[in-house]
Parts: C-alpha cells; sequence; structure tokens
C-alpha cells in the first residue's frame, strides 16, 4: 500500500486522479463564470461567488482543490525529474512520428499553465478573497462586485489575448491528459478507449470554448 | 585406443529408460549443493538443463556469447515441437513417433536413444505449458497440432511460427528464477576457448570475455556441452551470425569423438540467395508446406522467361505447372521430409527450371489455400511467416507465389555420446545439436526443439548424476592448478598466432570462400571426385589462413575480428573433417547425397551391409589423419526398409 | 546506391564518444541494413581501423539482439521489423543515415552502437517466470485455456527484449516490457497463481533500474518491432493496483 507513495506507477495513479479530479473542477469554474455572459444582472454572477467563498463546505473543498493541485504539480515534478534522469544523453536526432504529439509537451503546457494560474490569482482570486475588489450591498449582505471586475479586466485587449492563449494551452495539456488518465487508471479497453479519446476532444474544446467565449463576448459588448 | 561403448541399458526397448532410471546411481541433495556443473550455451537444451540441475540443487556455471541467454539461437526456430500425445485421435503413439524418426533419420540413429526421445516427448509439453508457453489452442480450450514433413499424424504442437521462441523463453525464465535464487551463476557474453581436463576428467573451461577480451577460469564436477550446430561453416545458412562449432572442435582436440560429422540438414524452404554482401539466410517454416504447393515451369521457355523477369509466376496457367513434389511423391505430396524436398528442388533448378534470376528458386504458391481456406486463415496461420517474407523480398506472398531454395539448416553430426549423453571424456557430456544426436542422417521437422529438450530437461539432469555420484568426495576445484595454466596458455598462444598473421584478406573473405568451397564439394550432391578436391581446397585455404588473415585492434579488448578469425579457423579444421567423412561414406542416405549411389528414379541408395554404422572420428593431433572409429547400429526393433514416401 | 553515415563511436563506456562520418558507395537496395553495416566493416578491417561495433544474432528479427537509433527511429525507418530486416531499399540514393546507440540509463553504451541490456535480465530474473519445476507439470490439456486468452497471452509473449520500447521512450521507460511479460503470464492459469507477487517484484525492480516512467506517449507502441500494444501497459497498471491495494 505504502508503494502508491513511492513506485513509478502509484505516483502516476496519484497524478492522474488529481488530474481527473482538477478535470471535474474546470467544469464547474467554467459553468460559474458562464453565469457573466448569460445573465445580463452582474447580482447573478456576484451571488454565486458569494456562496464559492462562504459556504463551509466550499471552503473545504477549496483547501481539497489545492491540494489536488499541489499533488498534480509535485508527482508531475518528480516524475519528470527521475524521467529526465532516465536518458542522460539525449538523441542526435529523434523523430518521434506516430506517437500521441500532445503527450511530448505535457511538462511544458504545464509551466505555461502554472504562469497564467499565478497572474489569475492576482487578478482575480486574491481580490475576492482580500476584499480588494468593490463592495456592493444588496439586503444586508455584502457582495464583492467580481462581474465589474471581469468585465473591467476584459475590456483590455491584451488580458483577452493572454487569457485565450492560456486556454489554448490549458487544451493541449487537456487532450492528452484526459485520456492518458484513463489508461494510467488501468482502463483500457478495444471499444471503450476510442470512446474516451473521442470524449478527451469533446471535453477539451467545450473547456477551450467556454472559457474563452467569455472575454471575447466582455470585450465585444 | 578409444573404445566406443553405447551404454544403451538391458531389457526390452520400452523398458529400457524406466530400467535405466531405477538403477542409476543418484546425488542425495546434501551432495548436490557440493557439485558443479558447467553448461555451455543457452539454447533449449543449455538453459533447460541448468535450470533443471538448478532445481534439483546442483550449483551450475552457465555461459553464452550472446548478451543475454533469451538469444539462442532456438529462439529461431519457427514450425514446432512434436510429442506423441495423440490428442488428435490420428493413431499417433510413442512407437509412431520413434518409427517415424528413426525412418525419418534413414536408419542411421541409435534405437534406444530415439525411443527415449519418443517416450519423454509428451512430458515435454507438459512442462512447457505448466511454464506458461502459449501453445495454438481450440475453441474448446485444448491445444491445437499442425502436420509435419515426414509423418502421416499431426503431432506438431506450435505457438504460432514463434514455437522456438516460446519455448526458449520458457526454459529461460525458468533458467532466470534459478539465477535469481542463486543455484546458477549466468555468464553472458563469455565464450568458450578450451576445455580443461584434470586427470583424464573434464574439470572446466577456460572462457573469453567477449567484451573485455580478458581469458578466465571456471571450474566444474563436470562439464556440458550445450554449444548448437556447426551449419556455419558454409558461411550461408539459417545459423546465427555467432554461432560456431569452436566449443565442439575443443572438445575434439582434447579426446571427445565426433560423429557422423558430414550428416547436415539442408532446409527446402529458405528465401533464396540475393547477392554477394549477403550475410545469412532466412529460413521459412516447413510448416509452410502444409498449405503451400510447391512448383517449376513444366516448360523450359517459361523458366527461361521468369529467369529474365519477363514473366511472373502468376502469369504461368495451371496446365503449364509441374507441382514435382506432388508428381513423383503421391503419398506425402509437399510433406516429404526434408531432405527429399531439398534434393527434388535442386534437381530442377539444375534442370533449368529454376524461377529466379540466378535460376535457384522454386516456388511455394499458397493460392489454392487461399480460395479453399479464405485469406483470414491463411493470415492466422503464417501471418508473421508472410510479413517477413514481403519485408526481405519486398514481394507480397498473398497474391503471388513465394520463391525459395534450400539451405543449410542443421547438424545432425556432432559430438559423439552414449546412451547417458557421455563423451568418451570421462564428465563432459554432450546435449541438443551439439551431440551426434537422435535424428541419423535427416532430422525431421519439430524434432530439434524436442530433443534439446528432451536432452535438457528429462535426460541428461539423471545420467548426470550417474556420473557425479561418484564425485562427491571430489572438493570443489581451484583453478590455480597447472593444468589451467596449460589449457588458458594454449588459448593464449593460438590468439597470439591469430593477432601475428597480419595479412591482408578480412575474415569474412576468407570465410566466404570456406562457404563456397563447402557448398559447391560437400553441399547436397556429393561425389568422390569433388570430395577429393574439395579437400585439397579446405587445406589450401588453410594455408592462407594462417599467413593471409587480417585482424585489426588488440587482443585483450573487445575485438569482433578476432572472435570470429578464431571460429573460421576451427570450421576450417571441421570442414575438412566433413570432407573426410562424406568420402568416407560410400552411400546415400538422408542429408547425405552422394551422386554415385543413386536409384534409377535419382532417390538416395542405401548401403546398409556395409555403412550401417556412425561414423565416429579421433583426433590425432595437428596436421595428423583422424582415425576412424565404427558403432554399428542393431535394429532389433524396426524392419529397415528403403525409405519410401510414395 | 551511395550513401552517407554518421555512426556513433566511443571506445568504451567512460570515454566520450563522437559522430564519424562514412562514405559507402554500390550497395545494393536488395541488401539489409546490417549487411551494408558488415561492407563498410570489411572497408574499415581493411585500412586497419577498428570495426564499428554493434550486437546482432540471428539476423532474422527475432532473438532480440540488434537494435540501433536510426535516422530517428529505433530499428530503423520501417514499421515492425528489427534492423536485421530492415532492408536498404527504404533508403534513397544519396541519403545521410544518423545511427546512434540506444540511450538510456538503464543501458549502458559498451562501445559503438552496443549497449548492455541486462538490466531486463535483472526484471525476469526478479519475478518473470512461473514457478515450476522441471517434472511437476499436469497433463497439458488437464486446464483449457479460452483460445482468446491464449492468443493474447501469445500476443504479448511475442516480445523479443531488444529494448526498442525503452530506446523509443521519451523517459526511457521499460512498462511496454514489463507490461509484454505481465499479461503473458497473467493471462494464463499457470502464471496466474503468482500474478500479484510478480507485478509487485517487477515494478519495484523496474525503478530500482533507473527507467523512466509511463506518460501514454505511445512511442514504444509505434517502434516495438513486435507490435506489443500499449493495452499491455494498462494490464500492468490494473495488475499492480490489484497487488498494491
Amino acid at each position: 500500500m505504502s508503494s502508491i507513495f513511492t513506485s513509478s506507477i502509484g505516483k502516476k495513479l496519484l497524478m492522474s486522479l488529481a488530474g481527473l479530479f482538477l478535470v471535474t473542477f474546470l467544469l464547474v469554474h467554467m459553468g460559474l463564470n458562464l453565469l457573466v455572459i448569460i445573465f445580463d444582472d452582474p447580482m447573478v454572477y456576484n451571488k454565486a461567488a458569494h456562496i464559492m467563498s462562504s459556504n463551509f463546505l466550499i471552503k473545504i473543498f477549496e483547501i481539497v482543490l489545492f491540494g489536488g493541485l499541489l499533488l498534480h504539480v509535485i508527482y508531475a515534478l518528480i516524475l519528470q525529474v527521475q524521467n529526465w534522469i532516465a536518458r542522460p544523453k539525449r538523441y542526435n536526432k529523434a523523430n518521434y512520428a506516430n506517437t500521441s504529439f500532445f503527450s511530448k509537451f505535457m511538462i511544458h503546457t504545464a509551466a505555461i499553465i502554472l504562469v497564467f494560474l499565478v497572474i489569475h490569482f492576482v487578478d482575480f482570486y486574491f481580490k475576492a478573497k482580500f476584499g480588494h475588489a468593490a463592495e456592493i450591498h444588496v439586503d444586508g449582505v455584502m457582495y464583492h462586485d467580481l462581474a465589474s471586475e471581469i468585465v473591467d479586466k476584459f475590456k483590455m485587449m491584451p488580458f483577452v489575448v493572454f487569457y485565450i492563449a492560456a486556454f489554448i494551452f490549458l487544451g493541449f495539456h487537456l487532450i492528452h491528459g484526459f485520456q492518458s488518465a484513463f489508461k494510467t487508471l488501468g482502463l483500457d479497453h478495444k471499444k471503450y478507449t476510442p470512446v474516451i479519446q473521442v470524449l478527451a476532444i469533446i471535453y477539451t474544446v467545450v473547456v477551450v470554448a467556454g472559457y474563452s467565449i467569455i472575454p471575447v463576448i466582455v470585450y465585444f459588448q | 585406443m578409444v573404445k566406443l561403448n553405447s551404454s544403451v541399458p538391458e531389457g526390452p526397448l520400452a523398458e529400457k529408460w524406466s530400467n535405466y532410471k531405477s538403477n542409476q546411481n543418484l546425488v542425495n541433495p546434501a551432495n548436490k549443493r557440493k557439485l558443479d556443473v558447467i553448461v555451455v550455451g543457452t539454447g533449449l537444451a543449455g538453459a533447460s538443463a541448468a535450470a533443471s540441475l538448478a532445481e534439483m540443487g546442483f550449483k551450475v556455471k552457465s555461459f553464452c556469447y550472446q548478451d543475454s541467454p533469451r538469444r539462442a539461437h532456438s529462439i529461431a526456430a519457427q514450425g514446432g515441437i512434436n510429442a506423441a500425445k495423440n490428442y488428435q485421435n490420428d493413431g499417433d503413439s510413442i512407437y509412431r513417433l520413434f518409427f517415424d524418426t528413426i525412418k525419418g533419420g534413414d536408419y542411421r540413429s541409435r534405437e534406444a536413444n530415439v525411443y527415449r526421445l519418443a517416450e519423454v516427448s509428451n512430458d515435454i509439453i507438459d512442462q512447457c505449458v505448466g511454464q506458461g508457453v502459449p501453445f495454438a489452442r481450440e475453441y474448446g480450450g485444448t491445444l491445437d497440432n499442425r502436420s509435419f514433413g515426414g509423418a502421416l499424424v499431426s503431432r506438431t504442437f506450435y505457438a504460432r511460427g514463434q514455437t522456438g521462441q516460446q519455448l526458449l523463453l520458457g526454459a529461460y525464465q525458468a533458467l532466470s528464477r534459478q539465477i535469481k535464487k542463486g543455484n546458477v551463476e549466468m555468464y553472458p557474453r563469455m565464450e568458450m576457448y578450451n576445455l580443461v581436463m584434470v586427470d583424464g576428467k573434464a574439470r572446466g573451461i577456460i572462457g573469453r570475455d567477449v567484451v573485455s577480451g580478458k581469458l578466465e577460469r571456471y571450474s566444474a564436477h563436470a562439464v556440458v556441452l550445450a554449444s548448437g550446430g556447426y551449419g556455419n561453416v558454409y558461411f550461408l545458412s539459417t545459423m546465427a551470425m555467432g554461432a560456431n562449432a569452436s566449443a565442439q572442435w575443443q572438445c575434439y582436440t582434447k579426446g571427445a569423438l565426433i560423429g557422423n560429422p558430414c550428416f547436415v540438414q539442408i532446409h527446402p524452404t529458405c528465401i533464396p540467395v540475393h547477392g554477394d554482401s549477403q550475410s545469412k539466410l532466412t529460413l521459412m517454416s516447413e510448416s509452410l508446406r502444409n498449405d503451400g504447393r510447391i512448383w517449376v515451369p513444366k516448360k523450359k521457355d517459361d523458366a527461361d522467361r521468369l529467369q529474365s523477369g519477363d514473366l511472373n509466376g502468376t502469369d504461368i496457367p495451371e496446365e503449364d505447372r509441374d507441382y514435382y513434389l506432388e508428381r513423383r511423391y503421391p503419398a506425402f505430396g509437399n510433406l516429404v521430409p526434408r531432405d527429399v524436398a531439398s534434393r527434388a528442388a535442386k534437381e530442377r533448378c539444375d534442370a533449368g527450371y529454376g524461377v529466379n534470376s540466378t535460376g535457384l528458386a522454386v516456388f511455394l504458391d499458397f493460392k489454392d489455400s487461399i480460395k479453399r481456406l479464405g485469406k483470414d486463415v491463411i493470415e492466422a496461420k503464417y501471418g508473421n511467416l508472410f510479413q517477413m517474407y514481403e519485408k526481405i523480398t519486398d514481394d507480397n506472398p498473398y497474391e503471388g507465389p513465394m520463391m525459395i531454395y534450400p539451405a543449410i539448416h542443421y547438424s545432425m553430426g556432432g559430438i559423439w555420446v552414449d546412451y547417458e549423453l557421455h563423451t568418451t571424456i570421462p564428465g563432459l557430456f554432450a546435449t541438443g545439436e551439439s551431440n551426434f544426436s537422435d535424428h541419423g542422417a535427416n532430422r525431421l521437422g519439430a524434432s530439434a526443439l524436442m530433443q534439446g529438450l528432451a536432452d535438457g530437461y528429462f535426460v541428461l539432469p539423471y545420467t548426470i548424476q550417474n556420473y557425479l555420484a561418484d564425485e562427491i568426495n571430489t572438493p570443489r576445484f581451484k583453478t590455480d592448478i597447472p593444468e589451467f595454466d596449460e589449457a588458458e596458455q594454449e588459448v593464449r598462444g593460438q590468439l597470439e598466432k591469430l593477432m601475428a598473421v597480419k595479412g591482408g584478406q578480412t575474415v569474412d573473405t576468407l570465410h566466404k570462400r570456406l562457404g563456397k568451397i563447402m557448398w559447391d564439394y560437400v553441399g547436397m550432391a556429393r561425389n568422390k571426385e569433388g570430395l577429393i578436391k574439395g579437400r585439397e581446397e579446405i587445406k589450401k585455404l588453410r594455408e592462407e589462413f594462417w599467413s593471409g588473415v587480417k585482424i585489426p585492434g588488440k587482443m585483450d579488448d573487445l575485438n569482433p575480428e578476432l572472435q570470429k578469425a578464431s571460429r573460421l579457423a576451427d570450421f576450417i579444421e571441421l570442414g575438412e573433417l566433413m570432407a573426410m567423412d562424406a568420402l568416407n561414406r560410400e552411400e546415400s542416405c538422408g542429408g547425405h547425397f552422394r551422386d554415385e549411389f543413386q536409384t534409377e528414379e535419382g532417390e538416395a541408395l542405401r548401403n546398409d551391409k556395409d555403412f550401417t554404422y556412425v561414423a565416429v572420428w579421433e583426433y590425432k593431433g595437428p596436421g595428423k589423419e583422424p582415425q576412424l572409429h565404427k558403432e554399428s547400429l542393431d535394429f532389433e526393433y524396426i524392419e529397415v526398409k528403403q525409405r519410401n514416401y510414395k | 546506391m551511395n550513401l552517407k553515415l554518421k555512426i556513433w563511436r566511443q571506445k568504451d563506456p567512460k570515454t566520450r564518444g563522437k559522430f564519424v562520418n562514412y562514405q559507402l558507395r554500390d550497395i545494393s537496395p536488395d541488401s539489409s541494413f546490417l549487411e551494408m553495416l558488415d561492407v563498410l566493416n570489411e572497408q574499415l578491417v581493411s585500412m586497419n581501423e577498428e570495426p564499428v561495433v554493434f550486437d546482432d544474432d540471428c539476423r532474422e528479427g527475432i532473438c532480440g539482439a540488434c537494435g540501433m537509433y536510426i535516422n530517428g527511429h529505433p530499428h530503423g525507418p520501417d514499421t515492425l521489423i528489427t534492423v536485421c530486416q530492415l532492408h536498404m531499399r527504404k533508403f534513397k540514393d544519396g541519403d545521410t543515415i544518423v545511427i546512434e546507440p540506444w540511450r538510456a540509463r538503464a543501458f549502458p553504451i559498451i562501445r559503438d552502437l552496443m549497449v548492455d541490456r541486462s538490466a531486463f535480465d535483472l526484471l525476469i530474473q526478479e519475478a518473470g517466470y512461473v514457478s515450476i519445476n522441471t517434472g511437476s507439470a499436469p497433463d497439458a490439456n488437464s486446464i483449457p485455456i479460452k483460445k482468446k486468452y491464449a492468443d493474447l497471452s501469445m500476443d504479448a509473449a511475442a516480445c523479443i527484449g531488444c529494448g526498442a520500447c525503452v530506446a523509443a521512450c521519451k523517459n526511457a521507460s521499460a512498462m511496454l516490457f514489463v507490461g509484454a511479460k505481465i499479461s503473458h503470464l497473467t493471462l494464463l492459469p499457470q502464471g496466474e497463481v503468482e500474478a500479484l507477487e510478480r507485478v509487485s517484484k517487477m515494478v519495484t525492480k523496474m525503478d530500482e533500474l533507473g527507467f523512466g516512467s509511463c506518460t501514454n506517449t505511445g512511442a514504444c507502441e509505434a517502434e516495438c518491432p513486435k507490435g506489443i500494444t500499449l493495452t499491455n501497459i494498462a494490464r500492468l497498471n490494473r495488475q499492480y493496483y490489484k497487488a498494491t491495494f
């Protein structure tokens, strides 16, 4: 049992479970964000965001989420370092045709996503958390006006471009990560693996499009 | 003066082996731990023997020249392994397998050995299945069989076209288990260079570390040779590049005898030679003859146009095709034994009916089988072979016929052993292809795997105890005794001599010339004049070799050219012995065909009155004529007949 | 055909290696890749130079001894073959061919293109077998085996241990090799008995030997000369979880 934390397959398992957990989180986060463009009233989003930041259960979930992200990143790093050590001398001419293209750049896309996350946190998360955002009081309850924050940000072209670029790299990461996680879990089947591969593409397209559409619409509104 | 004693136990044929086992000496478990056995080679015979001996409790030292024991050339055997299980309910029995093997060997093998081989054949299948060898199965979950040349029953077990690989992996895994347990010390990339004798007994070997070039000493209470055959004396053969006769030759010069060296098998279904730079020939499994039909054109004119490339095999209509095996041998058809099929192909090609640019090829056609069974069935049965053929020749065998030609494949001759697989040197045993074995003058398909595993799993581990039982008081040997010094010095001298030649010809150039001499004069058809000429040519080549071979690099280093040169030196010696043996045997039998001795129809004509014996050669010293001994073969349980596959 | 060869030459594990260029003329397109190297070596020997060292033996694609990294592919540009089965017709006249040894920490270079793959032997020695002594097996037909499983087992057992999977993998992972052995033995009732001990031991050993981990890239499958599939890696994962939890 303890070997799950030390063996290569064990580490892969933890990393893929954490990855799949983040995959589900991405959908929840996206659903929430879409409220900004679906409803004209910014208070819908602000209220939803308020629940997300004040509900006790969700606060616990938040910790789990950070734990998951940390687990994913730490094990990915450990494995990556081990993999680099496993081939101390590279090939002069390497040609990885016929293989899953995006799988070769997971560590690179991951680095870009991490940078994005830091900026994203500075932009929104910390503001919401530590009260730098504007406040609105409705029925005696204080809400952060995050909807306006979003709108303000995405009226600026560089932000729109930066976010969409980050989403595309996230897509590269997901398109391999999604289906690779299933293989690592040992789920490989003649009939179902192609289904998972299609699902991975659909999921990736939905997530990238879903996130990207927000800055685009906001910008042109 | 050596005296040949086959040590065949008393009693009726069917009881000899059980009688032997009941009465032989055994070694108790506590003493087994004190006894060391060296096994040279890790093919089917070597790996199975090493694993079985180690399981029993002996301490084993196992050697191979490859980088891993899993790569020994048994791995390349394709078709299958015979056993008298009679799972197909087609009337098979131990006696019938025994009978077919003796007959297939053209009545030149020892009855008692062959019967024992047939007897233990069934245990081999059980053992291999137990090890996890994934033999082909029927939908009901039972084992499937296919038929092979020289038999009227389906008794061949197979794992696609990779039976040898799967059986070897089984033995290799059993060996690996014993290595892990510490019962076997494994020495890969270590080639045997000399046999060490102490007080007239085999007590060790000198090995050369292929990577460092250093000579190393290993001692043991007994030495088992499982070093394979000597087909590479012909340069082009289906053998592995590294397969060599040196271990056998070293033992021969130390007093072991060589039996029937002229008996080599020429396999009928190999991919034809393409050019001068060719390094080896690729075999297409004999199992292909189950569903493929062999033919050449009936008309000389068609053959000429095939040779010039104006015509393809598919262009020739059915009525103009000569299915010569079906024509000449209606009963066995395309499934005649290998020697018969090979000679028939040579006969057609010599008559000018060859079908490729060199005129040295015949067609093997699957058109009818594909029509009858469907492409899917053929693909399931032979897919990997067809793929291999296409990769090598760039021709698609599903669309047009394959081209095949005979090639050197197996050596029936080898170190002479008695019933216990014991050579004439006490403590030296020989197993598998390295001994002169149970196949007489011709080996049937799927019998090499059977013999290798029979020797290694079920025969040698018993019979060696009969010898070792007397050795329990002999303590482990140190290797700093004068006998080891001397044996190592001998090797060093030989290697220094090779390095000192500094001539102008590469080893391969000389080896190719030896191969050509052997193929031309000691090949598929031989005659007195040619054999005498061939021997002269070999002698000339020997001189050229020792004055003209070029070896770069250093002696105490990884030096592939030195490795090859050292092997070639022994091949040259063995080649001459083969020519002498072929000259001596004034009859045609099995793989040995003398033009002077054939029936009017061109079939092999044996001379049972004068040659029902094993020709056993004794080394008399460098440059001296070897001495011929005869082990006469008595057939009590089988009627000796002209082989008839019509 | 005429060719330019760029071959990795390295004296021993400690000495630094480098690429050396060679020119070859009049090579028959029907000759195999190793026969082409034979021609080169014959020329080198004639010029009193040391030949290029590489492993080979059966030269019919089954022993697994040969293996080199040719123009970015283990066993060269063709599929489902080993180097010895690669034929020169797969190249064009005037081509430059880059030849490198397998590169992995677990496969140290011995000389030139020859590497030490004894790590694979150590993996099999760890637990890649059925623990059965000679003579103790029941009748071969006493346990029926579904044809489907016998066939799947054979698919995996076809592995020749050449190391192309490790060479191809960007992480130098041995998961396909180990997965193939796990599949081969676990799919058969004879090997199923000790399946869980086997998988734990082999995975632990694999990590210890310095192979990388699997990122499901699929390079191993694409380059395997025997067509061993990624399914075997998934099965290995499953078996490992079974053994661990």
